[in-house]
């Protein structure tokens, strides 16, 4: 397949970037497309131009390292995959592609296609865990819990943090991704205890780092590579409310800003 | 003494110690425990006077640096990733062992301790083995106490699978993803301590080097992947928790970014290193499809207990697999070990396959390839509960491959794993150099020449929740509280040697790019220090290696700015390391005249084509000590005493 890409290039966080035109001539169906932006890359290299900087790590889908705009969809055209998944079979020969980091404000790009998503780990210190310290847990199985309960806090679990949810949403809002980690830890017992306390600091993190609000679109849902639904975003809501009730009266800085 | 051997430098000749492993004396099952009590404490108030660098964030290193905070060390972590949750454990799939015994069917402590010494064919400690087995049961309940959602059956219970090298039922898993939750777990615990103001996490740090003052490890040098900037930090002790080196072979079911730097420059800094040839070739991997390949995918080894591996009996049989009958399918695996079947350890299955391939019976496009049959477990309990076990999987095999492998067998090839070489520690996991710790595949503890499945997040958990927090403290109690001042002439000496090899590197300016040169390599090591090794093949391997290396330091091209993000420049200082690592791979497979575990010299097999172990002669550790560029290493043998399991031949017949 000859394949033409149109990819963002920008120098760093200050410069301003835009759309450089390659050729990539010759490249197997069977090719991934990270390998195909390899192919690239190494062409750039062979005529001494500066590759293209593009994250990615473990290329099977499970890091959460990669992710671009691929022809304004997040992660491609295929469902339930992360970029280094997709492959060229899905393209035809002649195509061009059109290759963008995420768009967000609260990921600013540093370098081409390569953002910084720390707003996910900031999310996540808010509360996003269980205060438990090594040595003082129980004996595994005096936790019971429902199997059905385990699975759909293990759904939840799956979340990569790769950020497709908020490159997808047209608020940029990382709703989808502050839900699965609330709502899996308050499927379980152990999470129980500060099921309030996590989820109203959670979505006050969420609103400081300058993500946008849910309007309930849905986009977030379909291009997660994870295909976590939209229920655990009720869920979140949910908890949200019941927690504004339990915590009625705490102090003012716990309340939620938006 | 063999030919073979005679350019390799024995410590024997130049008066240095073998290193002690300071293994406690007494009972085997009461070893932990007595050290637990004999280790020196540090008073709860003098902890946060101390501070701990721990570089890497994968379960080894998530996990101890948690609960070293949670202890009150200031800890400094530091990881290459954007954020602490990508570590590559985060891809380990099938599941961690325990002894819990939930399944009443003969499991305990000793079993699991016994069948990880067994299945590493004997070149692992029996000390540490047996800690490993008991603290096993521990670290469930710490996972589950996280809320790590691990499987479950109705009643509400943990539920339970089967793995390679074993005959009971110990393996806890969340789907295929037990990595993912376990690392996850482990990073919200992290991500406590963050919040809690008692760990300094610096991500997009890469480690560069090891600062040593007065023989002892007082920091380390890091760049910042963005800013280019390269910075000292100091610290009372170092931890590294970087991985494994799989990446020496280019293509392997590594991450893309996992490498050996850290690990290695520490070497160059004098840690030994040990048994650097003990690599685990995994057997079931997707194929490589063309040359482009840029890394290869694990099918999990849990699918072998419900998926059937067999080739056509003729060779070059190219027939369709649904139109192959029964009669002319060899399940060479259940016909060659018919008591484990396909679930035969890793080594001993991937050579197997190897050797069906090499006789012309392998399926696929390029005829490296054997099938991995579900037909039958789908009949027998449906197909959703495959799905249920392994949906995961099945899906990243149909992305892949655009083949259904709920309706045709998924083809698999062996492929690089794991590495079970790596820094020399004893039995408090600190390396020769005092305060420079090294945790999970990092270290070479605990596997010998083969890991058995789902013991490396055991072993990297293990060694970060429960062993380091109590053996650091050991360490660090015989310290003052006075840190290494970072303005040091030793500080400026290594961030000076530092800057000037990234200098080198990019000055060269030749037409070669970094991955390239890595292609050549992985090339190299795959076909003579990977599933079959030579003499022959290795000797001329570290000629080959040695050409690659001199290719790279006058003809590498690194493109892009140093004080910028620059893959290219990152790629360039990893793979220089992997060249040195590669040759060294190659003489310590060339001295070790056996065959053992994953180590498998041609010269040295039973008339039936089983390794063939020399225990008279290489019952050893062998520990690397680096001799300066150039030069050869000098081999050190910590001697391993088997006072309680007898060395057998292992038999899975």
């Amino acid at each position: 397949m000859n394949i033409t890409v149109k990819v963002w290039r920008q120098k760093d966080g200050k410069q301003k970037g835009k759309l450089a035109t390659y050729q990539v001539p010759n490249v197997s169906p069977e090719a991934s497309f990270l390998e195909m932006l390899d192919i690239m890359n190494e062409q750039l290299v062979n005529k001494g131009e500066e590759p293209v900087e593009f994250a990615h790590d473990c290329r099977e889908g499970i890091c959460g390292s990669c992710g671009v705009m691929i022809n304004g969809r997040a992660h491609g055209p295929d469902q339930a995959i992360t970029t280094c998944q997709l492959h060229m079979r899905h393209f035809n020969d002649g195509d061009t592609i059109i290759v963008e980091p995420w768009r967000a404000k609260a990921f600013p790009v540093i370098k081409d296609l390569v953002v910084d998503r720390s707003a996910f780990d900031r999310i996540g210190q808010a509360g996003g865990y269980i205060s438990v310290n090594t040595g003082s847990a129980p004996e595994a199985n005096e936790i019971l819990i429902p199997k059905d309960n385990a699975e759909e806090a293990f759904t939840a679990a799956t979340c990569i943090g790769c950020g497709a949810c908020v490159a997808a949403c047209p608020n940029a809002s990382s709703m989808l991704f502050t839900a699965a980690l609330v709502s899996h830890l308050a499927l379980l017992p152990q999470g129980n205890i500060e099921r309030s306390k996590r989820v109203e600091a959670m979505v006050a993190q969420m609103d400081a780092e300058g993500f946008g609000n849910c309007t309930n679109i849905g986009a977030c849902s379909s291009e997660c590579p994870k295909q976590i639904g939209q229920h655990h975003i009720a869920r979140l809501n949910r908890e949200f409310l019941r927690a504004k009730f339990i915590n009625a009266g705490a102090p003012a800085e716990a309340e939620f800003a938006g | 003494m063999d030919t073979h051997s005679d350019n390799i430098n024995s410590a024997g000749s130049n008066g240095m110690h073998t290193p002690d492993s300071k293994v406690p004396f007494g009972a085997l099952d009461g070893k932990w425990n007595k050290h637990r009590f004999d280790v020196k404490l540090v008073n709860p108030s003098n902890k946060r006077k101390l501070d701990v660098i721990v570089v890497g964030t994968g379960l080894a290193g998530a996990s101890a640096a948690a609960s070293l905070a949670e202890l009150g060390y200031n800890v400094h972590c530091f990881c290459f990733h954007d954020s602490p949750r990508r570590a590559h454990s985060v891809a380990a799939q099938g599941g961690i062992n325990a002894a819990k015994n939930y399944r009443n069917d003969g499991d305990s402590i000793y079993r699991l301790f016994y069948d990880t010494i067994k299945g590493g064919d004997f070149r692992a400690r029996e000390a540490n083995v047996h800690r490993l087995a008991e603290i096993s049961v521990n670290i469930i309940d710490q996972a589950v106490a996280q809320g790590v959602p691990l499987a479950r059956e109705y009643g509400g219970m943990l539920d339970n699978r089967s793995f390679g090298g074993a005959q009971v039922s110990r393996t806890f898993y969340a789907r295929g993803q037990t990595g993912q939750q376990l690392l996850y777990g482990a990073y919200r615990a992290l991500n406590r301590q963050i919040a809690l103001g008692k760990v300094n996490m610096y991500p997009r740090h890469e480690m560069l080097d090891l600062i040593v003052v007065g023989g002892k490890a007082q920091g380390i040098v890091t760049r910042n992947s963005i800013s280019g900037e390269i910075k000292s930090w100091a610290a009372h002790a170092v931890v590294l928790a970087t991985g494994g080196y799989g990446n020496v072979f280019y293509l392997s079911t590594n991450a893309k970014g996992s490498n050996v730097t850290a690990a290695w420059r520490s070497h160059k800094r004098g840690a030994l290193f040990a048994n650097p040839c003990f690599t685990q070739i995994h057997p079931t991997c997707i194929p490589a499809s063309g040359d482009y390949q840029s890394k290869l995918t694990l099918m999990s080894e849990s699918l072998r207990n419900d998926g059937r591996v067999w080739v056509p009996k003729a060779a070059g049989d190219k027939r369709n697999p649904s139109e192959i009958p029964d009669t002319e399918r060899d399940y060479f695996l259940e016909r060659k070990y018919p008591s484990f079947g396909n679930l035969v350890p890793r080594d001993i299955a991937a050579r197997n396959i190897k050797e069906v391939c090499d006789e012309g019976k392998g399926v696929g496009l390029t005829g490296q390839a054997v099938y991995m049959d579900f037909a039958d477990s789908i009949s027998r309990l449906g197909e959703d509960a495959i799905r249920a076990r392994y949906g995961n999987l099945f899906q990243m095999y149909e992305k892949i491959k655009d083949e259904n492998p709920y309706k045709t067998p998924m083809q698999i090839y062996p492929a690089v794993h794991y590495t079970m070489g790596g820094l020399w520690v004893d039995y408090d996991l600190m390396s020769n150099i005092p305060g420079l710790f090294v945790t999970g595949e990092a270290n070479f503890s605990d596997h010998g020449a083969n890991r058995l499945g789902a013991s490396a997040l055991m072993q990297g958990l293990a060694d970060g929740y429960f062993v380091l927090p109590v053996t650091i403290g050991n360490y660090l109690a015989s310290l003052g509280f006075d840190k290494a001042d970072a303005t040091a002439p030793e500080f400026k000496q290594t961030e000076k040697e530092v800057i000037d090899g990234i200098d080198k590197m990019m000055s060269v300016n030749g037409t070669e790019s970094p991955d390239k040169l890595h292609r050549k390599l992985g090339k190299v090591i795959w076909d003579a220090v990977g599933m079959s090794r030579s003499a022959e093949g290795l000797n001329k391997a570290i000629a080959d290696i040695k050409e690659i290396k001199n290719d790279f330091e006058t003809n590498v091209r690194i493109l892009g700015d140093k004080h910028n993000l620059n893959e290219q420049l990152e790629k360039a200082g990893r793979l220089a390391d992997f060249l040195e690592l590669g040759e060294l791979m190659a003489y310590d497979a060339l001295q070790r005249e056996e065959s053992c575990g994953g180590h498998f010299r041609i010269e040295h097999q039973t008339p039936e084509g089983e390794a063939l172990r020399d225990d008279e002669n290489y019952s050893y550790v062998a520990a690397w000590k680096y001799e300066g560029a150039g030069n050869t290493e000098t081999l050190y043998k910590e001697e391993l005493n088997f006072e309680f399991v007898k060395p057998s031949q292992r038999s899975y017949k």
